[in-house]
């Protein structure tokens, strides 16, 4: 009985999940052979007239996977640093306070955080990123990019939000992994003559690896698919196509959606959104399954 | 090397509760020292506050003192780190270090105390391990994981990385109650060859064991739950197991007890 109804959610969830891959694949369809151009090696997006759609993921692509890995190069070694002082360093009361905030912070809606970017942060960034870009900007990544810089509708902004967004998934992670860190190995440790900085090197990181870069990939996850926020911070369609900078703008894949769903007034138009919506379905589904296996993986050992 | 043990009033305390009373007692260099006694009677809680691994957990502190070659390791501006440095110590489970290989583990000890030089950290390697009796059986798998090997080597490699950095003791806990038969006859074999260069102060609940390996013995009881723990008397070995002076010791040994 158990059995059967166990077996029953889970294939549910499998069949789900496949159910909307092959939605997205059959609306996608149409609209892909009708496109003009390529569709994975474009960054034209014209889908008004169904019957000449030129429509491509490049762009998108670039935006969505730049602002993603951005946020988490940020967050990565914060999480790190707090996830460290809080299993190793602060006294039990204070950890519990503070991982208790740690954890309020992912429970705040995204479209707070899209307002504070964009009313807040973004202009509040405007002058730091202005210093990168005259005095770095021979660094691609600080060179002009395909939007202004004074609006703050920028890669930069949105990756800061977004790090701050997937800051609570990976620090909780990796806290709890840490704290599982077995007492043994830490004594062992700390019988050799080990500074507790030196048991963290030793034991806590070697152990605590594995679940830190899958928390990590979660947020990753988190990053790729966050839309309202970044629907809010970022400025728009340029047109223009980017320069591979931070100040790069327009949309990620699923802001460009949110951003266009109102004029999806034909299927072969919305086709091509839901070809989009499709890359970031796989994208997700990637990253979350290299999560899931780096740490099956690891703690198999 | 092999320095001498005394300790004096020594009296354990976790938070309110106060674990161990009033132990005095002397471990000379260059012996083997058992602590024996009942489940809870404070003879770990002994041994872990002779290198102050007690420490380790919240609200553990400690009266009187406990002095190596005269200098006490409770004084003031003694670094526990650095203590811990020249009195090893070997757990009642083995615990080697998953992620690093057999050398890696026995060389961590050096490692942390800052040698870089290759050469002396393989001389060491090997010196530890066949002092460990545990070089012919992994001398050609010095890379692999030291999780990979049996129980009972574990255990010697834990030894190994004990001895690696050359403390003056050797504080074993239970070095042998995870351990089958075999592996427990090597270990103990071991422990009389290391008796050459250390001081080795052992707590172990197999009174044979007690009998077989140390040259004095130290039985610890308690007087009832909640009670703390005690010394009731520490003689040489041999006394202790065929004629203690004290009655509860021989009602310990006797099996009339606990």
């Amino acid at each position: 009985m158990f059995r059967s109804l166990a077996l029953g959610s889970g294939g549910f969830v499998v069949a789900l999940i496949a159910a909307i891959g092959i939605f997205l694949l059959l609306q996608a369809l149409p609209s892909l052979q009708a496109n003009q151009v390529s569709f994975l090696t474009s960054g034209e997006w014209t889908t008004g007239d169904p019957n000449n759609m030129r429509f491509g993921i490049l762009y998108l692509l670039w935006v969505t996977v730049a602002t993603a890995a951005f946020a988490l190069v940020l967050a990565m070694p914060i999480a790190l640093g707090i996830a460290l002082f809080l299993t190793q360093y602060a006294p039990r009361s204070l950890a519990r306070v503070f991982a208790y905030i740690i954890d309020l912070l992912a429970a705040v809606p995204s479209i707070i955080f899209g307002l504070w970017g964009l009313q807040v942060l973004g202009p509040a960034l405007v002058p730091t990123a202005e210093w990168l870009n005259s005095n770095l900007g021979w660094f691609p990544l600080f060179s002009d990019g395909n939007v202004s810089i004074r609006g703050g509708g920028t890669i930069f902004t949105a990756g800061i939000v977004l790090a701050v967004m997937i800051l609570p998934i990976i620090t909780a992670i990796t806290r709890e992994i840490f704290e599982r860190t077995p007492k043994d190995q830490i004594e062992g440790a700390l019988a050799l003559g080990a500074t507790r900085w030196e048991v963290i090197r030793t034991t806590v990181l070697p152990f605590g690896r594995a679940g830190y870069v899958s928390g990590s990939m979660l947020g990753l996850g988190r990053a790729l698919g966050e839309t309202v926020a970044l629907y809010l911070i970022l400025s728009g369609a340029s047109g223009r196509a980017p320069e591979l900078s931070l100040f790069d703008g327009d949309a990620t894949i699923a802001s460009k959606i949110a951003n266009d769903a109102a004029e999806f007034n034909n299927e072969i138009s919305a086709g091509a959104y839901i070809a989009a919506g499709l890359v970031l379905f796989v994208l997700t589904f990637v990253v979350n399954a290299l999560a899931r296996w780096i740490t099956t993986s690891r703690t198999g050992k | 090397m092999a320095k001498r043990i005394d300790v004096k009033d020594l009296n354990i305390y976790y938070g309110k509760f106060h674990a161990v009373e009033n132990v005095t007692l002397s471990v000379p260099p260059r012996s083997v020292t058992a602590f024996i006694g009942p489940s809870g009677c404070g003879k770990s809680t002994v041994l872990r506050s002779l290198n102050r691994m007690h420490e380790v957990i919240p609200g553990a502190r400690v009266d009187g003192s406990v002095l190596l070659d005269g200098a006490d390791i409770y004084g003031a501006g003694v670094d526990p780190v650095e203590v811990r440095r020249t009195i090893g110590m070997v757990f009642q489970r083995p615990n080697p270090f998953p992620t690093m290989s057999i050398r890696d583990n026995v060389v961590a000890g050096l490692r942390l105390a800052g040698t870089k030089n290759r050469q002396q950290l393989d001389e060491v390697c090997e010196k530890s391990l066949r002092g460990a009796n545990l070089w012919e059986e992994v001398k050609d798998r010095l890379n692999k994981p030291g999780g990979g090997l049996s129980g009972g080597q574990q255990q010697r490699l834990c030894i190994a990385r004990a001895i690696a950095v050359q403390p003056d003791v050797l504080l074993m806990d239970e070095p042998c109650s995870a351990l089958d038969p075999i592996s427990t006859l090597a270990i103990e074999d071991l422990i009389t060859e290391l008796k050459q260069d250390f001081t080795i102060v052992i707590v172990t609940h197999n009174m044979q064991q007690a009998a077989r390996v140390s040259d004095q013995t130290a039985f610890f009881n308690l007087h009832g739950v909640g009670q703390p723990g005690r010394l009731v008397e520490i003689d040489e070995t041999s006394r202790i197991f065929s004629n203690p002076s004290q009655r509860a010791t021989e009602d310990y040994i006797s099996g009339r007890f606990g």
